[in-house]
């Protein structure tokens, strides 16, 4: 068993022929992660007993006849943001340094139920915020693809150990691209689904509005069977919608022929270079799998940016208040209780979340709030409008994840403004709420992943798999 | 400028955030680029848009409210695990009346 090889299905069909248990692939997968893990620092830590808690209660199963599960003894990661019973989560921050969760997130009840094995956490940008992984109290996690590029954020940790191989699959979060862009970088597979597809519970808030659980894979088939297993209804989080959840990963076979697809001239008019190049080509594919593709409009493309950092930073300000020193966060040295507060968040809170915190209190401030926050709702209403638009004509839309490919580590950290401005193409959807993913669409010549963006109408996450499923069959 | 440094100071305080002279005069900068950027906003006409503060509005069911049946809470040495400064059962903070 080669875990960079390894697939769900190769899993359970190891288990099941008996070939290996649970135990001897969690131990193994423990044992080759922990040695290859220096090369990136993906993983800020392991979580060993809980790894090899959740195999043996998988070969019990086993042992008993009875059905393991849909992720039966599959080593997996958790991002740093997703909180595990006993285990600690930092949320990439100094100030949850010693933070030990005294509950798990529904995701993370949903794939030990179903069999999976969380070998432990990965680094991400402090409370996700970040596109880069840079922003890390724990230092930066490497590209495994180039090691001296960053594995894009704010999920850097959970797309880099499952392109390293040291998990088979991941979760990440995505608020504004935080799935989708590392992915990207790294060359795998990363899912938004439609907001309330899957529990938030558990998943540390930084826009709630925003935030969504979402899987990382090597193959599309992998992270349609992930999405399945913690999508539905979870009556801990009032946002989490009731849809039923089909089986993605039974649906992926069907016919792309004939699927309308379109390409919003927006996107396209500013992408440059061999991103450009990759996304042409991954078109001409699509058309010979008979997909028939047109140009469409998605007018307030331009006014995205603005809307989502407005809309991102109000809500980051007021989730972030909670980190005040009293309940679970460490706790400087202080004399008042007026510094308690002040001083424990000054020196807890690293240079991007306190951006982000001081422009949300800004943009809700008296006097601001209408000519900030409430246009930018407004605004985010028309860009959800274009999508509803657009999809009276098309069934699915093509376009990049990035407008470059992983850049190098120390690149781009002093420029904000820049590095907001490269999340234009995945926070359209994020605002919109609807389903995207990323999907490995070729290299550049220097070797560095470039992915393709597919997205879909809400809660229709079927087409988007079987059309990113036919395309990587494509490629094959 | 779009603010002032003052103006920094004061939403600083708003925040609860303790800032260095340093760090302030990062922000000013900061802010000042990014508050620029979002002045793009003005230029889209909204006067007869509802601001979107849900996310599947029209979608049922994304609002229900689970049943409000009493559960066990976390016990009071759970609740206190994380707690920088726990006492009698309590989380302490300095003082805040003084008499």
């Amino acid at each position: 068993m080669t875990l960079p090889s390894l697939t769900i299905d190769a899993v359970r069909e190891g288990l099941l022929s008996r070939r290996f248990s649970a135990r001897e692939l969690a131990a193994e997968a423990l044992r080759f992660a922990e040695a290859e893990n220096p090369k990136t620092s993906a993983y800020l830590r392991f979580s060993p007993e809980r790894a090899l808690a959740a195999a043996e209660c998988v070969d019990r199963r086993i042992a008993r006849g009875e059905d393991p599960g849909p992720l039966a003894g599959v080593p997996l990661a958790v991002k740093d943001v997703i909180v595990t019973k006993g285990v600690v989560t930092t949320c990439g921050s100094k100030l949850l340094a010693r933070y030990v969760p005294p509950y798990d997130a529904t995701a993370v009840e949903r794939v030990e139920a179903a069999g999976g094995v969380i070998l432990g956490k990965t680094n991400c940008d402090e409370f996700a915020m970040g596109s880069s992984t840079e922003n890390s109290a724990f230092g930066p996690t490497r590209n495994p693809v180039a090691l001296d590029r960053v594995p894009g954020g704010s999920s850097g940790g959970s797309a880099a150990v499952v392109a390293q191989g040291t998990a088979v699959v991941a979760l990440g979060s995505d608020t504004g691209g935080s799935v989708r862009q590392p992915a990207s970088f790294c060359g795998v597979v990363g899912v938004t689904p439609t907001y309330g597809r899957v529990s938030r519970y558990g998943l540390t808030a930084f826009a709630s509005s925003l935030d969504h659980i979402g899987p990382f894979a090597r193959t599309v088939k992998d992270a349609a069977t992930l999405l399945g297993v913690i999508a539905g209804r979870d009556p801990m989080d009032a946002t989490s919608a009731e849809a039923p959840v089909p089986d993605y990963a039974a649906l992926l076979d069907g016919n792309v022929k004939g699927l309308k697809l379109g390409l919003p001239l927006e996107y396209l008019k500013g992408l440059k270079g061999e991103t450009a190049d990759l996304l042409a080509g991954a078109v001409e594919s699509l058309k010979s799998l008979g997909c028939q593709v047109r140009d469409i409009s998605l007018p307030t493309t331009d006014y995205a940016i603005a809307c989502y950092y407005v809309i991102a930073t109000a809500e980051a300000s007021s989730n972030l208040a909670r980190y005040d020193g009293v309940r679970y966060t460490s706790r400087p040295a202080v004399e008042s209780f007026a510094d308690l507060y002040r001083e424990t968040r000054g020196e807890g809170f690293g240079a991007e979340c306190k951006r982000r915190i001081m422009l949300g209190t800004y943009v809700l401030s008296a006097g601001y709030y209408d000519a900030y926050y409430l246009k930018a709702q407004k605004v985010r209403a028309l860009i959800a409008r274009d999508f509803a638009r657009a999809f009276e004509e098309v069934d699915a839309i093509i376009a990049p994840v990035s407008p470059f490919p992983a850049f190098r580590l120390g690149e781009k950290v002093d420029d904000p403004v820049a590095m907001y401005l490269s999340d234009i193409y995945t926070i359209t959807g994020s605002l919109a709420g609807i389903p995207c993913m990323s999907v490995p669409c070729g290299s550049t010549t220097e070797g560095l992943p470039v992915g393709m963006q597919i997205l879909t109408r809400h809660f229709d996450e079927t087409t988007m798999f079987r059309l990113a499923h036919a395309f990587e069959a494509s490629r094959a | 400028m779009k603010l002032t440094e003052k103006e920094v100071r004061y939403v600083a305080d708003l925040a609860n955030l303790a800032l260095t002279d340093a760090e302030v005069g990062k922000l000013h900068a900061d802010l000042d680029g990014i508050l620029e950027h979002f002045d793009k906003l003005n230029e889209v006409d909204t006067s007869d848009v509802e601001p979107m503060a849900q996310v599947l509005f029209s979608a049922g069911g994304t609002s229900t409210l689970r049943e409000d049946r009493p559960r066990q809470p976390l016990d009071n040495q759970t609740a206190l695990a994380n707690a920088p400064q726990p006492g009698a059962g309590y989380f302490k903070v300095p003082k805040v009346i003084e008499r």
